[in-house]
């Protein structure tokens, strides 16, 4: 296994890489003007915390490569990000919930690594914690307000929770990477997270009015890079095309 | 941002308008303090279903290039509005009163901003 430190930015700089060209899928076609551009707002936030993560990334990897030539010259089976953010937008809120579920998780971890022992780490979580606080306010209203709403939007949010809670267990698993840097003060332990994440989600989903499956089960191989699913490579078919068909084209 | 076709100013407006559709959020006027500004400005207009997202389909919609620090929304249809025809009842007679502008005073430096 390559440098843990390694790992673990990639894994950072993947997760806001993949949900945020996820979110910028919305572009254009989002159901009202104000939120195409709150979308908008939030996908260009992830990429900007993005080339923070990868650079650094580069940099601790020593082989000359930035953020773009990682973001763009990396096939599948290199990529970090956990399962539920390459996960398809659906409708506007599976979207909404997927945003929701990896926000909240988004918080306490960079709240977390505020306090990382690595000065460049912990200012990077600095910065994205005030857009991330953004985010998830935003994201925990709309739950809420479909949630609680017409009887058609709490049935299709509902669906989203059904369809992407499998999902939520990988953010709080724990492997040899995390260990390694939970030693050394890096990063926190992510299934020391999982309680304060709990009682979020309690409280917003009973205002929500939906219901928390009851099964714990979690899909896994997003972080460790073992097996993506299958949306991932469909993703950075598009995503990556132009890089890779005239590499270092520029304007 | 507002369509005529969604717009709630009934009664201000000289321009027909619709009822607004049943799934149509209420509109909402913008005001937004920038950075060196001491009054908030009408920015513009919106479409929100309260007024706590109101504010944040603003901060998305109009600060997104560092313009303010602070930012109110009312809903449009709480406006009450001058009726254009009354223009001239309203205006024209303070139009020959030019000693009602503070022009004919020194302002002292120590006073700043008026």
């Amino acid at each position: 296994m390559s440098d843990p430190l390694f790992e673990f930015l990639c894994r950072m700089g993947d997760n806001t890489l993949v949900l945020g060209h996820r979110v910028s899928e919305w572009c254009g076609v989002a159901p009202v003007l104000e939120e195409d551009i709150a979308l908008a707002n939030t996908a260009l936030d992830l990429i900007g915390q993005t080339t923070l993560w990868l650079n650094l990334a580069g940099e601790v990897e020593g082989k000359g490569r930035n953020a773009d030539a990682l973001a763009f010259r990396r096939d599948i089976w290199d990529f970090r990000n956990v399962l539920l953010v390459e996960q398809p937008n659906g409708d506007f809120g599976q979207t909404m919930m997927r945003q929701f579920l990896f926000d909240a998780w988004h918080k306490a971890y960079l709240t977390a690594l505020q306090s990382s022992s690595n000065a460049q780490i912990a200012a990077i979580a600095e910065k994205s914690l005030k857009e991330v606080t953004y985010h998830l306010e935003r994201t925990t209203d709309t739950v809420i307000g479909l949630g609680d709403g017409t009887d058609e939007s709490h049935d299709r949010m509902q669906n989203a929770l059904d369809r992407l809670y499998p999902y939520v267990g990988e953010m709080f698993t724990s492997d040899t990477v995390d260990a390694a840097l939970s030693a050394e003060g890096i990063a926190p332990d992510p299934a020391s997270l999982r309680p304060q994440y709990d009682t979020l989600l309690r409280d917003v989903f009973s205002q929500a009015t939906l219901t928390i499956p009851a099964s714990d089960f979690a899909h896994k191989g997003g972080k460790s890079g073992q097996r993506h699913s299958e949306h991932l490579g469909h993703m950075l078919a598009q995503m990556q095309w132009l890089q890779r068909a005239y590499p270092d084209a520029i304007w | 941002m507002s369509s005529p076709e969604s717009g709630s100013y009934d009664a201000t407006e000289a321009a027909p308008h619709g009822k607004p559709r049943a799934i149509e959020w209420p509109l909402w006027e913008v005001f937004i303090r920038g950075q060196h500004g001491l009054s908030h400005r009408h920015v513009g207009s919106l479409h929100a279903a309260d007024a706590q997202s109101a504010i944040k389909n603003a901060r998305d919609v109009y600060t997104r290039r560092n313009e303010g620090v602070s930012i109110w929304v009312v809903e449009a249809s709480a406006i009450a509005a001058s009726r254009p025809e009354e223009k001239g009842p309203l205006y024209d007679p303070s139009n020959d009163k030019v000693y009602r502008h503070p022009t004919f005073f020194d302002i002292p430096d120590d006073v700043g901003a008026m």
